[in-house]
């Protein structure tokens, strides 16, 4: 080092001296400082009660029981009904296992022409609505659709068809969309660990497929586990897929008592009977997948050695992947673009492009709010965490998550419950709520959208600031930058791209959320996912085509970003 | 420059749960000295640091920066608000910013030439004159690391912190860092508290050396005195390759001789042991013709014959060889590497002339 200097010049150049403690006797803690020390907790504190309260006023509604409601429900169609979402939950859950882990054993584990392009196009169907999937699949395969109109032209009136609006029906349109959450998970599970315990397992003398027993399958454990847990979360917080297949739901009773009788107690003393079945999911895929967690192997990973198939095999193989994305995803998509185009040009005119208009800005209106909420609310928990590590903020984050863990219909009446219980709360000071803020608003909505759908984009945050080495955030603070500056001027540029991934998940997620906006839109205020649900359920397929296929496109959005990020991390594992 | 302390730290107490990361330390630095702390992993030297820094808060005790109470106890005042340069290992630039832009972070608040000026003045005490407009992905590790430093010094802190800051670095760049982090503070007059886990590190880079373990400094001192007069055998096995002799009599001696002692009785004789660094034990291979004269007694010139190698290592200095005496005792001396000392080479071997043994209790 040739030309060094002399400790710092004068004080012109001294960062303002003020700026820095004075006192020589004690510790001064500005007002800015105790603005950081407890503004970040306080906060995050805060936002994890605004989540937890619609489900805490839920739960405690089941503390005193209505017995007559209970008693009339016990003796109509309640034992119905928790048959009906049991057989449903196992039958979707099992069914997806084996779809999604098969699928992903077979484009991780063998090389068939198409095998890497089918590695990411067979998560396309999360961009499915079951919904959509389901009212496509009656209106072609039910008892008035072309299909059977044609078998019974063929083989005679009384020829005899599988019964699509059955329970059988339902399991196989949830498992058709519902499949991918488990082809993720396994998929990445296979890539990211599978391939060295795999090798070492062969070198200590197992057989292929005791190597796959004993070591392949104990690996995925916690990615199944977690998959399906997905799977049956979304199962059970449907109401309007298992209607049009004439299944009845324990969320179908609580819509319908909800919708029927506007009987607020009944509605939410049942819907705590859906919470106590997401409880018991949650529950047993802790226990299922045990101490271990998925995605942990960090480093260099080993891809599986995959095996060339060749002749026949690489057709069935090639066959398989296509039929189910076929079935799933592209017959269904071209059915509603056929009825749209019909719709369009058809003899009864225009196609109903005002009343799109109108609902599709009411589902961008809620979306961008829904997740304008998220976004802030996500970057506040995770900045405390930050700047103000300790139980008090890691308890708040893991609280504020628990909203997707809760079934849409039981969000949806607990923030009524807990909006109900601020209006009381406010009259005793002189004036409530204007009134219909509780039953049926736009703040009631986003509030309870928020809730939901708070914990994806935490997730992707909270992952994105992972990122930011701990170092850099003291680095920064000890060069003289507060918190909100720190958080501003490298938490924010460095974690972007996070951010917008979370905004589109939130988005997309509110643009297909269908039981929330079922249950507490305002009167008038339809989305384009109630406008579907509607005009399905009045058999107006044709005209359902046009919103149904603008959720589709909008929820391709981040499939097409998970594909990306997909054969980004592929391309890193080869080369 | 004020006559204060640039750190004062005073009763220092720490806990993560059960464990004792800080168990009441005291530790004062004169202006521009440069402290050194050593420990194995998990010693608290990091929680000290992090605590000085504004990055932990005590349970009790207190921290003074030049003169300024930060730390109470009770109350922190936050790190933006210490004058204090950090240096972490992970070097932690903001990687959006360019090279310049990373060392003006500091320096918000002052005008745009000075601060440019300054900016300058800085990437040329760590030889990067030139780098400014660079992304920190563009540099090598040595060089993100030098602009760390840069960015921390910039804005005149009354004391630098480093975090292990060379670990990440291969050894070359190491020593060539480490003499340039050296410079640059007494270039600035900064003082300076280095935390590391490397003797090497630590002897050659402190004005002294504070050595710790289990949340206690257990020594502090110049680096030779730590190194050749350990105040207990943690220190003396931490801090590099010692013996450890057993010692007999009322007038203490071990097998290379005479032990200085003050006022140990020969009962107690059996609870202290002798250390001595293999460099100032001396092994001399026996000539062909050799005959053992009077085994296990040191001669006139302190030689003790009848040794035999067991072991021995290659150093590039020289060779380090583990002898056994005729007692069985066993020795890590130092041959030179002209001689070619095999296993099962006899010869003697003696405390090099002006060096000590040092007494240290066994159960300490």
């Amino acid at each position: 080092m040739t030309d060094l200097a002399e400790r710092a010049p004068a004080s012109a150049d001294e960062p303002d001296p003020s700026s820095r403690p004075t006192s020589s006797d004690s510790v001064r803690l500005e007002a800015g400082d105790r603005a950081s020390r407890w503004g970040w907790p306080t906060a995050a504190v805060a936002i994890a009660l605004l989540v937890v309260a619609p489900v805490a006023f839920l739960a405690t509604s089941i503390l005193d029981p209505n017995e007559e409601v209970w008693r009339a429900q016990w003796q109509s169609r309640l034992p119905g009904q928790l048959a009906d979402t049991a057989i449903l939950l196992v039958g979707v859950g099992v069914s997806s296992l084996l779809l999604g882990s098969g699928l992903a054993w077979l484009v991780t584990a063998y090389r068939f022409p198409g095998s890497r392009l089918f590695g990411w196009l067979l998560i396309a169907p999360l961009a499915m609505p079951s919904y959509v999937l389901g009212f496509v699949t009656i209106s072609v395969f039910g008892f008035t659709g072309p299909i059977q109109g044609w078998w019974r032209d063929t083989f005679g009136a009384d020829a005899w068809f599988p019964p699509v609006d059955s329970m059988g029906g339902a399991i196989v349109v949830f498992t058709l969309v519902l499949y991918p959450y488990v082809f993720l998970l396994a998929r990445t599970a296979l890539a990211d660990q599978a391939g060295s315990a795999y090798d070492v397992a062969r070198s200590l003398g197992a057989s292929p497929t005791e190597a796959a027993r004993r070591v392949v399958l104990p690996l995925l454990r916690p990615a199944l586990a977690a998959g399906s847990g997905i799977v049956l979360m979304e199962t059970l917080t449907d109401f309007a897929t298992v209607q049009y297949f004439g299944v009845d739901t324990v969320s179908v009773g609580v819509v319908r008592i909800w919708r029927g009788t506007f009987d607020r107690d009944a509605a939410s003393e049942f819907a705590t009977l859906v919470l106590a079945i997401a409880l018991l999911i949650i529950g047993l895929e802790r226990i299922l997948r045990g101490r271990a967690r998925y995605g942990e192997a960090a480093g260099a990973a080993t891809r599986l050695a995959a095996r060339r198939l060749r002749g026949w095999r690489a057709i069935a193989a090639f066959s398989t992947c296509a039929f189910v994305l076929l079935v799933s995803f592209g017959a269904p998509t071209a059915q509603l673009v056929v009825w749209m185009i019909e719709e369009a040009t058809g003899p009864r005119g225009t196609p109903r492009v005002d009343r799109f208009q109108e609902f599709f800005t009411n589902s961008v209106i809620l979306a961008a709010l829904t997740a304008t909420v998220c976004i802030v609310a996500a970057l506040l928990v995770t900045s405390a965490q930050r700047f103000r590590p300790g139980p008090v903020t890691s308890v708040s984050a893991r609280a504020t998550a628990i909203g997707y863990a809760v079934p849409g219909p039981v969000v949806a009446i607990g923030v009524v419950l807990a909006l109900v219980a601020l209006d009381d709360f406010l009259e005793r000071f002189g004036s409530g709520l204007p009134g219909v803020v509780a039953t049926g608003s736009l703040i009631g909505l986003v509030y309870a959208y928020s809730v939901r759908f708070l914990a994806p984009g935490l997730n992707t945050i909270e992952s994105g600031l992972a990122q930011v080495p701990e170092a850099v955030t003291s680095s920064a603070r000890s060069l003289g930058a507060r918190p909100s500056v720190v958080a501003a001027r490298i938490h924010l540029p460095l974690s972007r791209a996070s951010i917008l991934t979370a905004i589109v998940l939130v988005t997309v997620d509110a643009v297909k959320e269908l039981p929330i906006a079922f249950l507490l839109r305002p009167i008038g205020f339809d989305t384009l996912s109630v406008w579907t649900y509607n005009l399905a359920s009045e058999s107006r397929f044709e005209q359902a085509a046009l919103p149904a296929l603008t959720i589709i496109v909008v929820a391709l959005v981040p499939v097409a970003l998970l594909s990306r990020q997909l054969s980004k991390q592929a391309a890193e594992v080869t080369t | 420059m004020s006559a204060q302390p640039p750190l004062e730290v005073s009763g220092s107490v720490k806990s993560f749960g059960d464990t004792v990361a800080l168990d009441h330390v005291d530790l004062t630095l004169q202006p521009h000295e440069i402290v050194a702390i050593v420990g194995p992993s998990g010693c608290g030297k990091s929680t000290l640091l992090r605590s000085i820094g504004g990055l932990e808060s005590l349970d009790a005790g207190s921290i003074r920066l030049d003169g300024v109470q930060v730390d109470d106890g009770r109350t922190r005042i936050p790190p933006e608000r210490r004058s204090v340069g950090l240096v972490f290992q992970e070097h932690a630039l903001f990687p959006h910013l360019t090279v310049e832009a990373n060392v003006a972070f500091g320096l918000r608040g002052m005008a745009r030439a000075a601060s440019a000026e300054r900016v300058a003045h800085m990437l040329d005490v760590v030889s990067l004159a030139g780098y400014g407009g660079r992304y920190p992905h563009e540099l090598s590790g040595g060089e993100r690391q030098r602009v760390a430093l840069a960015r921390a010094l910039a804005p005149s802190p009354a004391l630098m912190l480093f975090d292990e800051p060379f670990a990440s670095l291969d050894r070359n760049l190491r020593d060539d860092l480490r003499h340039q982090v050296i410079a640059a503070l007494r270039a600035t007059g900064t003082a300076g508290l280095i935390v590391t886990h490397d003797q090497h590190e630590a002897l050659s880079m402190g004005d002294r050396i504070a050595v710790m373990r289990s949340g206690r400094l257990v020594q502090i001192g110049a680096p030779d005195i730590v190194f050749h007069r350990p105040v207990d055998l943690f220190v003396a096995e931490f801090m590099g390759d010692a013996s450890f002799l057993p010692v007999t009599g009322s007038s203490p001696s071990s097998a290379l001789g005479p032990v200085a002692s003050a006022g140990l009785d020969a009962s107690a004789a059996a609870r202290f042991v002798a250390m001595v660094r293999p460099d100032d034990v001396e092994f001399s291979p026996d000539p062909p013709d050799h005959h053992d004269a009077s085994p296990a007694q040191p001669n006139d010139a302190g030689w003790v014959d009848g040794a035999e190698v067991i072991s021995r290592e290659y150093r590039g200095t020289h060779w380090l060889v583990d002898v056994r005496l005729p007692d069985d005792t066993e020795v890590l001396a130092a041959a030179s590497h002209l001689v070619n000392p095999v296993v099962g080479t006899r010869g003697s071997v003696r405390l090099a002339p002006g060096h000590q043994q040092v007494l240290l209790a066994t159960d300490s």
